[in-house]
């Protein structure tokens, strides 16, 4: 076990390395096997972690282990550590599982796109990342993976690169999260001088006994800034519909396992912070609310199937941040672990539809997806649903219903934000089945048919599936069977819920009128989808409010025009400051220098030799007489 | 009977500054090699007065490293003329001249 632990995230690691070094000379297959192959042993040790976990006390939960030191000054060292405790365990699990299963998926779905081996070794990179960040034992560690997730983030969203526009958009992701990566790091400076070790444990035991102070909601708050630009919450979300430009399998990576969740885990794992500082908490949860309105609204009127659900994992997010936010700590991570499941299942079976339709990215010209390829249109159903939590028989019902419980108790305004989650709920299944609907029913509006897909896209999504229906069931409500394998798992690293329960009845209410809202906003979606055939209207341009959600609530032209722009006035000032004018000077009097002695040196072997017998007289002269 | 060792070394200064005064004026490399064996000689009768003057076989010891020198620098010279004319049908130093400085 002790040494175990390291085989996880060194294994991908390991594949990216020789995918490197051997991948271009090699055939399609052998990238395929050690892409999937070290992510697959990878998800097998990790499982086997999380049974061995399970199996033991609450005390021995926490597995340490350290390969020497790193960093050793005076007063402070670092050591190369991992921890594997149930929390990280859990990432970890779902993020090789997921990884796992994308991976196998893309394995057939990246045949013949070009760069097959560059392709698995920045998947590897990512997926090897993502897990040091989930199991460093120290902060130091978990930065590492955190900008190894960033830039691999980079390299696949920009993996088409020959289209300028797809490298724009993984210079924005880059950009975008390197601003709140910098908040991130002079937390950590604080973290040091105020505590002396980025040990995450050391860290938490020496926060919870020096009590809070301005210091730690300092951190609090600096960790907060660089988890919700990894996490795209407002008013970070800029970079995630842009990054769609990558290829749909790595969409499905960095929604589902890597990168998004990386901010909710450091909240997570840092969440004693924001116990002993209320106000950045209630920050987390004005941040989660406003993000899941946010990408709910803006999902509504987004004509491509990829950016539908890029904001639909904003909003998802923001649902785990709001469930970090009013403290239900193990329902944040709950839902986390659902989305995972379903929102990879939606991002591969949105490949599948786009792979059958030549490329086709705008729903309003799919169609009838249903009668060519059944399967896919019952398991894009079960991944919809469970987006939207249909009542009782998702996983996303579960852990909604768990983190709006948590909402409605939060001393500040509880019922402000259930209300807000409620309505998220309704925006969920109103978006997401106006896309389900679009695709998958009437009549096909291409011509020339649809393309044909491998056998092997289905069997990670039935995987998923399966995930996405089962997974729900290790939380149920105290009226629903009152399942909490969920939260005894977690029980020795995430305290449980922060606040009490309310009564049961005002549960039973709360459930009852979630769940109609879902299915409302089902037969809402309907109803719009038939008024929309009905009408025989193409839609061309939004306008009006529609365009404003189209836009993103004009998020892109608030930051270029708030920051963006002043930012290169103010760099356009810097150039020609007297500072360059200064360095400018000497580069000026190097260059005069230069152009003087240039002559000197004309080729003439005798005036070299003149030169050198007027050198010696001179010297000679200064012996004679001095 | 004997020249004063001082004649001697006015008379090796006078050769030196000639051989010098002919390297800095000829163009013609035969010129240059010649100035150049000038030189060399007026410093082995530097030597050799210098050897008188304190009566020690010295001098005349490195006078007969410098005929080797001598011969050394002669052949090598004469390939280098050799080389110039190859190249550019011409004896000019100057000729061979790439850096415009």
């Amino acid at each position: 076990m002790q040494t175990v632990i390291w085989i996880v995230p060194i294994l991908p690691i390991a594949g990216f390395i020789i995918l490197t070094l051997f991948g271009r000379r090699s055939a399609w297959q052998f990238s395929a096997v050690v892409g999937a192959g070290t992510v697959g042993v990878s998800a097998l040790l990790a499982l086997v972690a999380g049974l061995t976990l399970a199996g033991v006390p609450d005390a021995g939960r926490t597995v340490i282990s350290s390969l020497g030191d790193w960093v050793v000054i005076p007063g402070f060292s670092v050591d190369f550590s991992l921890r594997l405790d149930v929390l990280s365990d859990l990432m970890a699990m779902v993020i090789t599982v997921v990884a796992f299963l994308i991976h196998l998926y893309s394995t057939a779905f990246m045949r013949g796109k070009g760069d097959y081996h560059r392709y698995f070794a920045y998947l590897n990179l990512f997926v090897g990342s993502m897990l040091l960040l989930v199991l460093g034992n120290n902060l130091l560690l978990l930065f590492v993976g955190w900008e190894g997730v960033g830039l691999c983030s980079y390299l696949l969203i920009g993996f088409w690169y020959e289209d300028p526009t797809n490298g724009l958009a993984a210079n924005k992701a880059f950009i975008v999260t390197r601003i709140a990566d910098a908040a991130l790091l002079v937390g950590l400076f604080l973290t040091i001088s105020t505590f002396g070790t980025l040990d995450i444990s050391q860290v938490l035991s020496r926060a919870s006994s020096a009590g809070s102070s301005p210091t730690v909601t300092a951190i609090a708050a600096l960790l907060l800034v660089g988890a919700i630009g990894k996490s795209a919450q407002l008013p970070f979300q800029l970079w995630l519909p842009d990054a769609m430009a990558g290829p749909t399998p790595v969409s499905a990576l960095i929604h589902a396992a890597t990168m998004v969740t990386a901010g909710v885990y450091l909240v997570a794992r840092m969440h004693l912070f924001y116990v002993l500082s209320p106000g950045v908490q209630l920050a987390v949860a004005i941040i989660g609310a406003a993000t899941l309105l946010y990408g709910g609204l803006s999902a509504l009127t987004q004509h491509d199937i990829k950016r539908v659900l890029a904001y639909s994992t904003i909003s998802q997010i923001g649902y785990m941040f709001l469930g970090l936010g009013v403290g239900a700590w193990s329902a944040a991570m709950f839902h986390f672990m659902n989305h995972a499941f379903f929102k990879a299942l939606l991002f591969l079976g949105a490949g599948v539809v786009i792979h059958r339709l030549n490329g086709e990215h705008n729903i309003m010209r799919m169609g009838g997806i249903r009668r060519t390829d059944r399967p896919l249109f019952w398991l894009f159903l079960t991944g919809a649903a469970a987006l939207t939590g249909i009542p009782l028989v998702t996983s996303g019902f579960y852990s909604k219903e768990a983190i709006l419980e948590s909402a409605w108790i939060y001393p500040v305004a509880g019922p402000l934000f259930w209300a807000i989650g409620a309505f998220g709920v309704f925006l969920t299944g109103a978006y997401i089945f106006r896309l389900f609907f679009h695709v998958f029913l009437g009549e096909s509006k291409k011509d020339g048919g649809t393309r044909p897909a491998s056998f092997i896209f289905y069997p990670p999504m039935i995987l998923l599936a399966v995930g996405a229906v089962l997974a729900g069931f290790l939380r149920t409500p105290r009226d629903l069977g009152n399942v909490q394998l969920m939260s005894n798992f977690l029980n020795p690293v995430l305290a449980p819920e922060q606040f009490r329960p309310a009564g049961l009845s005002t549960e039973v209410m709360l459930q009852i009128v979630t769940a109609l809202l879902s299915l409302l906003a089902v037969f809402a979606a309907y109803l719009s989808y038939r008024r929309s055939t009905k009408s025989k209207v193409e839609e061309i341009e939004p306008h009006g409010i529609k365009r404003f959600l189209y836009t993103g609530m004009g998020a892109d032209w608030l930051a270029t025009s708030l920051v963006v722009r002043p930012f290169l006035w103010f760099a356009g000032i810097m150039r020609r400051d007297w500072v360059d004018l200064f360095y400018n000077g000497v580069a000026q009097a190097g260059l005069l220098v230069n152009r003087a002695l240039r002559y000197t040196q004309s080729g003439l072997v005798r005036w070299y030799l003149l030169g050198i017998g007027i050198g010696v007289l001179v010297m000679l002269g200064m012996v004679v007489f001095s | 009977m004997s020249v004063p060792p001082v004649y001697g070394m006015v008379l090796a200064a006078i050769l030196f500054v000639i051989g010098l005064g002919g390297l800095l004026i000829r163009r013609n490399m035969v010129f240059v090699v010649i100035s150049v064996e000038v030189m060399l000689n007026a410093g082995g009768l530097g030597f050799i007065s210098a050897g008188a003057r304190w009566a020690q076989a010295d001098g005349q010891a490195v006078f007969l490293f410098l005929l080797a020198v001598a011969a050394a620098e002669a052949a090598i010279g004469l390939a280098l003329i050799l080389w110039l004319h190859h190249r550019h049908r011409t004896v000019d130093s100057d000729s061979a001249r790439q850096m415009r400085g």
